[in-house]
């Protein structure tokens, strides 16, 4: 230990004393060991290689690699390079938890970037909050969580549904058919919807949820020529989405009287389904790979010109990528002989930054601020912006639940 | 009422795809008594081939049908020889190895293709509807019905008109026997493995213009091929048939009445308490083992 850094942490100790803020978990966390102490910042890159979710989190581990690639060829932060530890969790919550600790304890990453779902992010929360450590989260995600050591880069269900859903009753009706699979996302995003349906007087014909993986969607679509709904608000994530698209469109219905509206179709899966039977019908995020803005044109053609002209960028590795650039300015605002994931956290709070999508804002529940779209599917395979959201919109994880808001201070209950 | 009569189709739709994954299954397990856990992978296998002969050779996907079955069946020959054969005296390992062999191919399929949903077009001539009334069939749905109930025939005809059929049916009541009277049961089994395996390469070939091609399409469906197998019967062809017509409509049934996932609840309910009654399946076949 250097004469210095015995001193720092004796005052360090010092001054928590005097506070009164001394206990002994602070104690012990405070002197584990020091952050990018070498001449390069560890940072954790945690996305499936392999395993089922692997098709999509293999982009996202590809935008945050190139973000990295870009900043560290335009000198780095403070003259050091971003050093990315890649670890593949295998699609397996408990070993993305496994590794999170293998990334925030040995390797003293001052972040790990990773997930795409739910449950793998619920795997590592409790790692990040233990450990004190940073975990950036780009999906969009159902909201209803409010942690200090999470920063969200995803869309949340009033960031998806507040400009769509009064939008799909004035131009469709008012009757809904809802179809998700069976896991939390669809039952909060509809739980949201539905708030919203009654408010505007809309109604839900039909609310059913299919198992993951599932791919037969012949009763499903005959359900639906019985029922005429004006709107199928899908939550299908995945292979189901693919597999319910092209069955939709054998079975002939008509996407300008019954559109699928999705909250989770993105150009990957649009790609798999083919831009025929993806034609005419309508997703909600706050980024498209057709968004006209000279960030995205960058973005874009970066991602080609490294992955390959047929790959696509979508609405979570554009937040993969950003959140790799909130991370280095939130760096830059920090000295560089004392970096920390909560010194990062603090710094990041309340900046703003121009994203592919528009100029983001980070909010001091952790969550982002977002450019809500809704876009229709065109017969290339690129999603045409209908509609963008006149202002940036905020976030609120708790929007389903009056009495509960996410705050810079945490969870407050009214 | 129409729903009733559309969702009759979709059970009958639905049956008609597990029919052609069971009956390479039944086959398989019927003739040699393997279990062949890599059936799944036989389905996936098939689906790429048409996607790869769809892409490079620009074949449509009914057209590439011959080729696919050729291609999954030489696939399935060469693990015959070189893994299965060698464990004809220990069946529960060849379940092991079936298993590891599965795997083996979806993760070379992942690494070499990539985990990414492959697109394949549906045949054009195919597209649109046959309506009657208020009901309402997919032409590609319809075809894919002839093309089971048409496997379902040949495969009858191969094992009862034809000289290797008969040499099967002996090989099946019994292999020493048959063996005595110059049958090559090696021959008989290898083949027989192969014809399993191209047939589940026509499954997957069928069902890529509506499924999701990746690499763990078949997981899920041969867990259904195995539910059939076992409620008709373990190597019986008819049964078989009435299992996959049967689980399809009950499937069909019961996701109209209550939702996808409690009528996938149901029909294993069901399963359970049949093999509870009948534990050789609705139609055991009468020979030794």
């Amino acid at each position: 230990m250097k004469r210095r850094d015995f001193l720092g942490r004796v005052g360090a100790a010092g001054t928590m004393g005097l506070t009164g803020a001394l206990s002994v978990p602070a104690l012990l966390s405070g002197s584990r060991h020091a952050y990018a102490a070498g001449d390069d910042i560890p940072i954790g890159v945690l996305f499936s290689l392999t395993g089922a979710v692997a098709v999509v989190e293999h982009t996202l581990h590809d935008a945050a690699l190139m973000a990295i690639a870009e900043i560290n060829a335009d000198g780095g932060v403070h003259g050091k390079q971003l050093r990315p530890i890649v670890e593949d969790p295998a699609s397996d919550p408990a070993t993305y938890a496994d590794r999170a600790r293998r990334l925030m304890i040995r390797d003293k990453c001052v972040s790990v970037f990773g997930s795409y779902t739910s449950s793998s992010r619920q795997a590592v929360l409790p790692i990040a909050e233990q450990r004190n450590n940073l975990y950036w989260y780009p999906t969009l995600y159902e909201g209803r969580e409010c942690s200090r050591n999470i920063m969200y880069g995803g869309a949340l269900a009033n960031q998806q549904q507040d400009i769509l859903i009064p939008w799909l009753i004035e131009n469709f009706g008012k009757k809904f058919y809802m179809i998700g699979n069976n896991y939390v996302y669809p039952k909060e995003e509809n739980n949201y919807c539905r708030i919203l349906l009654n408010e505007l007087g809309g109604e839900v014909v039909h609310e059913e949820y299919v198992p993951m993986g599932h791919s037969d969607f012949s009763s499903v679509i005959n359900r639906i020529r019985a029922e005429q709904p004006d709107v199928i608000f899908s939550t299908l994530v995945g292979d189901s989405d693919v597999a319910f698209s092209r069955q939709y469109h054998a079975a002939e219905l008509n996407p300008d009287k019954m559109p699928i509206v999705s909250l989770t179709r993105s150009e990957v899966e649009v790609k798999a389904i083919g831009g025929e039977a993806a034609a005419g019908h309508f997703s909600s995020a706050p980024y498209f790979m057709g968004h006209e803005s000279p960030e995205n044109e960058r973005f874009v053609e970066n991602y080609r010109s490294r992955y390959g002209g047929d790959q696509v960028t979508h609405f979570v590795s554009e937040a993969a990528y950003f959140q790799i650039y909130q991370f280095k300015a939130a760096l830059e605002k920090l000295d560089p002989d004392n970096i920390t994931p909560i010194g990062i956290r603090d710094a990041a709070m309340g900046m703003t930054m121009k994203a592919p999508q528009g100029e983001i804002l980070i909010d001091d529940n952790l969550h982002t601020h977002l450019w809500p779209k809704v876009a229709q599917w065109q017969a290339d395979g690129q999603a045409k912006v209908i509609l963008q959201s006149e202002e940036r919109v905020t976030p609120k994880p708790y929007a389903a639940y009056p009495g509960q808001e996410c705050t810079g201070e945490g969870l407050v209950k009214a | 009422m129409d729903v009733v009569f559309n969702q009759v189709f979709a059970g009958l739709s639905f049956a008609s795809i597990l029919l052609i994954i069971a009956l390479g299954l039944a086959i398989i397990y019927g003739t040699m008594g393997v279990i062949n856990l890599a059936h799944g992978e036989f389905v996936m296998l098939g689906a790429y081939a048409t996607w790869a002969l769809q892409t490079y050779a620009g074949l449509g996907v009914v057209t590439a049908l011959p080729l696919v079955f050729l291609a999954v069946a030489a696939a399935g020959w060469i693990i015959e020889k070189v893994i299965v054969q060698r464990l004809y005296a220990r069946p529960l390992d060849t379940i092991l190895a079936t298993w590891g062999i599965g795997i083996i191919i979806q993760q070379a399929v992942r690494l070499g293709i990539g985990p990414d949903s492959r697109f394949v077009q549906g045949p054009q001539w195919l597209t649109g509807n046959l309506q009657i009334g208020n009901l309402v069939m997919s032409n590609y749905r319809l075809f894919v019905i002839a093309f089971a109930i048409f496997i379902l025939g040949a495969t009858w005809l191969l094992m009862t008109r034809t000289e290797f059929g008969m040499k099967l049916r002996a090989v099946i009541q019994n292999r020493n026997i048959s063996e005595c009277y110059g049958i090559k049961a090696e021959k008989v089994y290898s083949v027989t493995f192969a014809y399993g395996a191209g047939l589940a390469g026509i499954a997957g070939a069928l069902i890529t213009p509506l499924f999701s091609t990746i690499p763990t399409m078949g997981t899920g469906l041969v867990v259904d091929a195995f539910l059939v197998v076992i409620v008709g019967g373990l190597g019986s062809l008819m049964g078989t048939a009435a299992a996959a017509m049967l689980i399809g409509e009950v499937t069909a049934l019961f996701s109209i009445v209550m939702n996808d996932t409690l009528g996938r609840i149901a029909v294993l309910a069901g399963i359970i308490l049949l093999i509870r009654f009948r534990p050789r399946g609705l139609f055991p076949s009468d020979t030794r083992r």
